[in-house]
């Protein structure tokens, strides 16, 4: 018999920055899977970031996290997306090498002190008196702790389906998930239905290269973590090719067949990653759709076509596959298929991920309706550094829409739940102009330093960059011009009489860093990587008094705590059926509450009233 | 933080009414109305201006420091003369003040719940004050958005999300088959919504007289009969009428029903030079409110019309006293005594009220104005970036969200997930 302070179940991405991050709080921390080579294994597409999941990623690195230097090892090509377009909209992308990453997961897993990976079968989790106490495991050893994370991804009632043959996926069969599962059944959580699909995998020797176009990295690699400068793997390049009528004929014809049309699959499933039945049925105007063809690694020889997943049969896979300019020749080395599974109402958790109705039980990644490594990833670390911060008996790590991207995914998830597997996108920012990806670190880090989530050597380094941004801008504060001298600059500007310092003149749209060292001839001193942050820092200068004022606005509710144990009932102004909602979800705070449909001023006054006059009581007593 | 302010009184007309201002920008708010640099210690009485520096009205002012108040924040109270037009004036001039805007229902109460400025018994009360003023609002919601705006609305946001959706997609999705310049297609979205709140603005003046009422002046040089015309629309005598000049000295104001339309008809002191100080206020008076009024009614007799007072368009020129001296050919003449020419006067009168009253928008209230003013100020930034040519889809993805916020009370708060439902509608997303 064993006792640790938190037990992790999974190895996928959710788990291991979940017991990265308990280990780092100083939580002593079990990380129980299958077997070694289930961690870091990427089972999707070999990527890494991007829109809105790149900026995750920067978050979890500003947080100590290993994503991002996990990312950065495994990297063969790396791309910064929206490279023309504003800062706050650039997200760091790379194909990732899945050998190489698996290794690297591996590797640094073993560095972790505080961490005890046990590789094992769990049969069940240790439930007492509402509360987790462990799990039980397949060899009748059980390891006790107060806080378990699950993070199991697809496994509850997870099916596969290929044509109309359909066979369950994962460990089902074995008893011991099926104990598990049928445990989580028996928690009388809300459970829905969500699927997901891949695309058939290529042998790379069996395409053509030369018919297709080629498509390289950035010459510049931009890395994830803000401890990188770059790239320690081979980069290669993809390519791109397109469906044709002939494709698309033979995916027509065969619609029937596809398990998705043979009304196989009840779970639903993301509309931003749709399989190429449905481009086809959806946008039947279009007569080709891009595909990219992405390495798996160095060292298979395998392609992952992006852009064609499918449950078609697997004949007709070859047959619409060859059909595309370039694959006339493929071989399939893995046919694509669509998996069911069913995922746990995340607005049953609270922003912590802990469940609300089993004290200690925590649930990160795919199993909150989320899809992809980096929303996984970001939940492990929400859940890893809250379940420590629980068992160390230190206050919440909480995550606000107003400072993070892992703000907006926790208040979504449990405020709004979901209706399809849940990506990122930048667009859910509201605060997106602030949140970016280059200054996750300084959003981010301090915060992790003050909770102890961030180790020292981070922290110095974090200290030394912050120092060099502020001399930076001083140095380009103590400069200053009028608008008549900018005008004969060659600058546009309004003749206000207002002096500009160097810092001012980077947000008029007239001056980048390329333009400021003809303006303040001290910038050429200072060292390209400063001066390019305070370049992207002012781009939006003038919208950031906006943005502050509603997140200010948004803060002071989101700071306003409601106990789980809130009893509505003694409210006269509230309607039954307003008091049956918030009894039932619970809200956490003020801003949660407000956002409940049929919610009244009048009701979130009186809510906020005997808030305050409870806690009066509890001061007076 | 920002500032928030609202007429804190009962709509509608009433003796005093009171425009409260709560949060940091309370005496940014006091400085530009009253030019007061510091809040003052006592109630005081000071001139209310505009931007123009033209007066407002004046008013008394209620300055509580941060920790005083009924918020807890610093607040400022403008105690003024209870018309819907002053009140109007000043919700408007603030409107204008960065990071103030007009409060939610039950915002001033919320802010001084969270100042803990509150006790319970407090609260409970205030709440149902609260539920019937978001519930009278509501009905009002409904009765508006049934009618012509919840049309426009309804066009507006359709518009705003698309143009929303497609700054969106190519940022989101670079990677993706979407299209490289959305530019034009978002140009048009905007620039038809642009249209159209100009021209709801327009109108917004014209509602506004269709339901507080048209306000009408009769002017003209010391005992024409200007008291008589009015005794004779009101149907009774409400003014002192004699054949003394300057019998009026203040303002005498009737309500009548025009062809359907409320007017209100205002008698003022006949225009002279005079060295009786009281009758020079009446004069002052006179002016003022003719300058004000949406119509004035000239009267003239056989010297002819006053001048002193611009005649602006739409406005009437009637000869009085018709029963002993003839209004010259082709001009129109009234008799108060015989009452001759007055149906005539009546018609001319509706013909203006009622072409006027066509014009009227739907915009009724001052959060739908506000709502209008600051969307249109948003989309004309987005719509001059456009049309140079080059633009930052980030940039132009946030003022569009900002100007579709702005409106949130006339077309509904529109969503991340609105937005991404036409995204994924419109284009065939997704590796």
């Amino acid at each position: 018999m064993k006792h640790f302070d938190v037990i992790v179940i999974g190895g996928g991405h959710a788990g291991l920055e979940a017991a990265a991050a308990s280990a780092r709080m100083g939580a002593n921390t079990c990380l129980v899977t299958m077997s070694e080579s289930d961690i870091g294994v990427m089972s999707c597409n070999p990527a890494i970031g991007g829109l809105g999941k790149g900026h995750l990623v920067r978050e979890i690195d500003a947080l100590d996290g290993v994503m991002g230097r996990l990312a950065d090892q495994a990297g063969i090509q790396f791309r910064l997306l929206n490279r023309r377009k504003g800062p706050a909209v650039q997200g760091p992308r790379a194909q990732a090498d899945r050998v190489l990453y698996r290794k690297a997961a591996q590797a640094e897993v073993k560095t972790i002190s505080n961490l005890e990976l046990v590789y094992a079968e769990v049969l069940g989790l240790i439930l007492k008196n509402g509360r987790v106490e462990g799990v039980e495991l397949a060899d009748d050893l059980n390891l006790y702790a107060q806080a378990v994370i699950l993070t199991s991804g697809t496994f509850l009632n997870g099916l596969i389906h290929i044509g109309d043959i359909s066979k369950p996926a994962g460990r089902y069969g074995d008893k011991p998930s099926i104990k598990l599962a049928d445990q989580m059944a028996s928690l009388k959580l809300k459970l829905g239905r969500l699927k997901t699909g891949t695309p058939p995998r290529i042998a790379a020797s069996s395409i053509d290269w030369t018919k297709v176009e080629k498509q390289e990295g950035d010459d510049e690699p931009t890395m994830f973590s803000f401890l990188n400068v770059a790239p320690t793997a081979q980069q290669v390049s993809c390519a791109i090719t397109h469906t044709n009528e002939k494709t698309h004929q033979i995916i027509a014809d065969n619609l029937s067949r596809s398990a998705m049309y043979g009304g196989h699959i009840e779970g639903v499933g993301p509309r931003y990653c749709p399989s190429i039945e449905d481009k086809i049925v959806r946008f039947a105007e279009k007569t080709s759709h891009q595909i990219f063809l992405e390495p798996e690694s160095l060292t298979t020889d395998l392609i992952y076509p992006n852009g064609i997943s499918t449950s078609l049969p697997m004949e007709v896979q070859v047959e619409y596959v060859q059909s595309i300019h370039g694959l006339e020749g493929a071989v399939i080395k893995q046919p694509g298929y669509a998996v069911e599974y069913d995922y746990v109402d995340p607005r049953s958790l609270k922003l912590t991920l802990e469940l609300k109705s089993i004290n200690g039980l925590y649930l990160a990644g795919q199993i909150n309706g989320t899809t992809g490594y980096e929303e996984a990833a970001a939940q492990g670390l929400v859940a890893g550094a809250n379940a420590a911060a629980s068992v160390l008996d230190k206050e919440p790590i909480l995550f606000s829409r107003t400072n993070s991207y892992i703000g907006v995914m926790l208040d979504d998830l449990v405020t709004r739940g979901v209706t399809e597997p849940y990506r990122m996108f930048t667009s859910r920012a509201e605060f997106r102009l602030s949140l970016r990806a280059d200054n996750a670190d300084q959003r981010l880090t301090p915060m992790g330093v003050s909770v102890g989530l961030v180790g020292s050597s981070r922290s110095v380094h974090f200290d030394k960059w912050i120092e060099r941004l502020n001399t930076g801008k001083e140095t380009l504060e103590s400069v200053q011009l009028s608008p008549n001298q900018l005008q004969n600059e060659g600058i546009t500007i309004k003749l206000d009489g207002v002096m500009r310092s160097g810092l001012d003149m980077l947000a008029l749209p007239d001056v980048d860093v390329g333009v400021i060292e003809g303006l303040v001839p001290e910038a050429a001193n200072l060292d390209q990587d400063v001066l390019a942050q305070i370049g992207r820092e002012m781009t939006y200068a003038n919208y950031l008094g906006r943005q502050q004022v509603d997140a200010d606005r948004i803060r002071l509710e989101e700071n306003t705590l409601i106990p789980l144990d809130f009893d509505y009932s003694d409210i006269k102004s509230l309607s039954n059926e307003l008091r049956n909602k918030l009894q039932d979800f619970a809200p956490e705070n003020l801003a949660q509450a407000s956002r409940i449909e049929g919610m009244t001023p009048a009701a979130l006054v009186t809510i906020l009233g005997k808030l305050r006059f409870d806690r009066r009581g509890k001061k007076a007593s | 933080m920002d500032t928030i302010f609202a007429l804190a009184s009962a709509q509608g007309k009433a003796g005093v009414a009171v425009v409260r201002v709560s949060g940091p920008d309370s005496l940014a708010a006091l400085q530009m109305l009253t030019g007061l640099d510091h809040f003052p210690d006592k109630p005081c009485l000071r001139a209310v201006v505009d931007k123009a520096g033209d007066l407002i009205d004046r008013a008394l002012i209620l300055a509580f420091p941060q920790g005083k108040s009924f918020t807890g924040e610093a607040t400022v109270e403008f105690q003024l003369h209870g018309s819907p037009a002053i009140v109007k004036k000043v919700l408007a001039e603030l409107n204008t003040i960065d990071n103030c805007r007009m409060a939610d229902p039950g915002e001033f109460t919320r802010r001084a719940m969270a100042n803990g400025q509150l006790d319970l018994a407090q609260v409970e009360g205030l709440a149902d004050l609260l539920e019937a003023e978001t519930e009278s609002q509501r009905r009002q919601a409904i009765s508006v958005f049934e009618g012509h705006l919840g049309r426009l609305a309804t066009k507006w946001r359709t518009k705003l999300v698309r143009a929303g959706a497609l700054l969106q997609a190519i940022i989101d999705f670079a990677d993706e088959e979407v299209p490289e310049d959305v530019g034009p297609e978002v140009l048009d979205l905007v620039s038809s919504v642009q249209e159209e709140l100009e021209k709801e603005l327009l109108g917004y003046h014209a509602a506004e007289r269709v339901r507080d009422g048209f306000k009408v002046a009769i002017v003209g040089k010391p005992n024409v009969g200007k008291s008589s015309l009015l005794n004779i629309l009101a149907g009774r005598d409400v003014a002192i009428t004699s054949d003394i000049a300057g019998t009026t000295r203040d303002l005498v104001e009737i309500h009548i029903d025009i062809n359907g339309l409320a007017v209100s008809i205002v008698d003022t002191a006949g225009l002279r030079v005079t060295d009786d100080p009281l009758e020079n206020l009446g004069i002052e008076r006179a002016k003022t409110a003719a300058e004000n009024a949406d119509l004035r009614i000239f009267l003239g007799d056989d010297s002819g019309f006053e001048t002193s007072i611009d005649t602006q368009s739409g406005d009437l020129h009637v000869y009085g006293k018709g029963d002993v001296q003839n209004a010259p050919a082709g001009s129109m003449g009234i008799s108060s005594v015989s009452g001759d020419g007055i149906d005539n006067l009546r018609t001319a009168l509706s013909d203006v009220l009622t072409s006027r009253a066509q014009r009227a928008g739907s915009l009724t209230r001052e959060r739908h104005l506000f709502a209008v003013t600051d969307a249109k100020l948003t989309l004309a930034q987005v719509i001059l970036t456009l049309k140079s040519g080059s633009y930052e889809p980030d940039l132009l993805a946030e003022d569009v969200r900002t100007a579709t916020n702005h409106l949130g009370a006339i077309i509904g708060a529109v969503d991340v997930e609105d937005v991404l439902d036409v995204v994924f509608s419109s284009f065939c997303l997704g590796k």
